[in-house]
């Protein structure tokens, strides 16, 4: 029982320093509250998602605003990582999973089978939670994405992958590796590697999939740090089981349980006062 | 000593000797299974050993009682092998891919997978005898080609088999990321999975070649045997398997001399081509 009590405690500073680095951004005029003022990148409309048999997501209906960092929490197995696998439909990879409803991304229905998913992709970015190197090299890494939508010059193509290095805060560590193998660095480097790879092909939605999951904590701020930098270019979101992280990172967080959206809002209210039992249940510990 | 109170000692003492009998029998069968295979290869040695010289590797083989080597065959051997490799793997490295990558939704996948294992399995003088009936026959005479065809028809299964199973081995997350940079599927395919599982494949290739190249019952039905050496593959062309099997039948001790000086090469071959498989493999 005491071990309990101790662990609570625990959880509950942890959740206070999250609190306390809530950030702020955006300029005074559009406050990161307000999601009516600002510009919506993708709407999500009354969106079912499929196991074969297996209802997983229950009519999902969310904006996500353009430049800005959402993030999706809630227990193992709620749908998050699901829900953001629609956004640029990786699922179709799979025999027997399928999503109706709509995804409307700059007003296109992404769910349309019209949709080219190559060229989808190629706008929808993504990370994964575990790194995902190719058996490459570090500059090959990078370069194999460039290659499938640009035909750039040796010079260009180098300034892209020193650029995305840079963007992923790896340069430093590896612009004297470009020729090692990917599969070859730690486990920080090779997440930042899967980062920099999503952001060189230039997209504009940014996916990360508990990007963190696998990392030390130095990695983990390094990858946070970087979340923050590229907000002003990219739309982010971000699936995370680590609260703090949600409440450091995000400006607008999304709870989810069993595969239904329980509350959506600015990061600051739903972590000070959320609206929903299950929300309050779930930041403050009580179950999950 | 009070933390142990709860472990109950016979329990413990019985699990040693479980241990300890498995273990036993275990390495006996090793060692039952590792006495026939030494027993072969010291045979092979002491017999094959010195009539391994110069002239086996430079001179046809000769008519009984002449002095000659195998050279014809160990080059027959070679282009046939090499033939029926080329004609089988890029077949059986498709047909893997196929299974491993694009048959997740389809209907005959299952099918050509359980009709591959079954060729898997086919008695290789039954593949003789197909070769025979398809090709030899119409052809009119004994070929090197048929015995290619033979010879590939051995290794397409292994070489699809090997493909799917290391294709598989590749981790979906992988996959996932190619496609998620919006690579289309056969990009990914080639240039991310095959990269990936490449030590794999060219595992199940060796490994096929180290099979076929043995193999003597589909050859005596396809490519028959030469004297002499041939000098194109649409007659017969002399090969080892089909030379010791006509050698060391023979009357002859001079043929079955070279009979033994064969066998030992052809073993040492798919010995070293395992051994090189071994390094490949650990070197992933």
């Amino acid at each position: 029982m005491a071990m309990d009590n101790s662990g609570m405690e625990k959880e509950k500073t942890l959740l206070e320093k999250g609190f306390s680095s809530i950030k702020h951004t955006g300029d005074v005029s559009t406050p990161a509250g307000d999601l009516s003022s600002l510009e919506i990148k993708m709407r999500v409309r009354d969106l079912d998602f499929y196991y074969g048999k297996f209802h997983a997501l229950h009519s999902i209906t969310m904006d996500i605003p353009e430049k800005r960092v959402t993030a999706m929490i809630g227990p193992s197995g709620c749908g998050k990582s699901t829900l953001i696998r629609c956004f640029n439909r990786i699922y179709e990879l799979y025999p027997r999973q399928y999503a109706t409803g709509e995804i409307l991304l700059d007003g296109r229905n992404i769910l349309s089978p019209k949709e080219d998913l190559n060229l989808l992709r190629a706008q929808v970015g993504m990370v994964f939670q575990k790194p995902t190197p190719f058996p490459m090299s570090v500059y090959d890494n990078i370069a194999f994405g460039v290659r499938l939508y640009e035909n750039l010059s040796r010079s260009e193509m180098d300034e892209r992958v020193e650029w995305a290095l840079q963007k992923a805060a790896l340069w430093k560590e590896v612009k004297d590796k470009l020729r090692q193998i990917g599969t070859a660095l730690s486990g920080g480097q090779q997440q930042r590697l899967c980062i920099a790879r999503a952001i060189a092909v230039k997209p504009e939605i940014v996916l990360l999939d508990e990007p963190c999951s696998a990392l030390d904590p130095i990695s983990t701020a390094k990858v946070e740090e970087l979340i923050d930098e590229l907000v002003s270019d990219y739309t982010i979101i971000i699936v995370t089981h680590n609260m703090q992280q949600a409440a450091r990172v995000s400006d607008f967080t999304a709870f989810m349980y069993l595969g239904k959206l329980i509350e959506y809002d600015s990061t600051d209210k739903m972590f000070t006062n959320p609206v929903k039992k299950e929300t309050e249940d779930y930041i403050t510990g009580r179950f999950g | 000593m009070s933390q142990l109170q709860n472990i109950n000692i016979r329990l413990y003492k019985r699990r040693i000797k479980l241990n300890f009998l498995v273990l036993s029998a275990s390495l006996l069968t090793t060692l039952f299974g590792l006495f026939w295979l030494v027993w072969l290869l010291v045979t092979l040695f002491s017999h094959g050993f010195q009539y391994l010289d110069l002239s086996v590797f430079t001179q046809p083989t000769p008519p009984p009682g002449e002095a000659g080597g195998l050279a014809n065959a160990i080059v027959g051997s070679v282009i046939i092998t090499v033939m029926g490799v080329l004609i089988g793997a890029p077949i059986g490295v498709m047909a893997g891919t196929f299974l491993s990558e694009y048959a997740m939704r389809s209907r005959i996948a299952p099918l050509i997978r359980f009709v591959n294992d079954v060729l898997l399995s086919a008695p290789s003088i039954i593949i003789g005898v197909f070769i025979y009936e398809v090709v030899v026959v119409p052809m009119g005479n004994f070929s090197g080609w048929a015995g290619s065809l033979a010879l590939a028809l051995i290794a397409l299964p292994i070489i699809v088999r090997t493909t799917e199973d290391m294709l598989k081995m590749v981790p979906n997350t992988v996959r996932e990321a190619a496609c998620a940079l919006g690579a289309p599927r056969w990009k990914m395919t080639v240039a991310i999975v095959y990269r990936a599982a490449k030590a794999g494949i060219l595992t199940g290739i060796l490994l096929a070649i180290a099979r076929i190249s043995g193999e003597t019952a589909p050859l005596l039905f396809t490519a028959l045997n030469n004297q002499f050496w041939s000098s194109s593959l649409n007659e017969p062309v002399a090969n080892l398997p089909v030379v010791i099997f006509q050698f060391a039948m023979s009357p002859y001790e001079d043929w079955q001399n070279l009979a033994w000086a064969g066998a030992f090469l052809i073993t040492l071959s798919v010995l070293v081509l395992n051994i090189l498989v071994r390094t490949f493999l650990r070197n992933r």
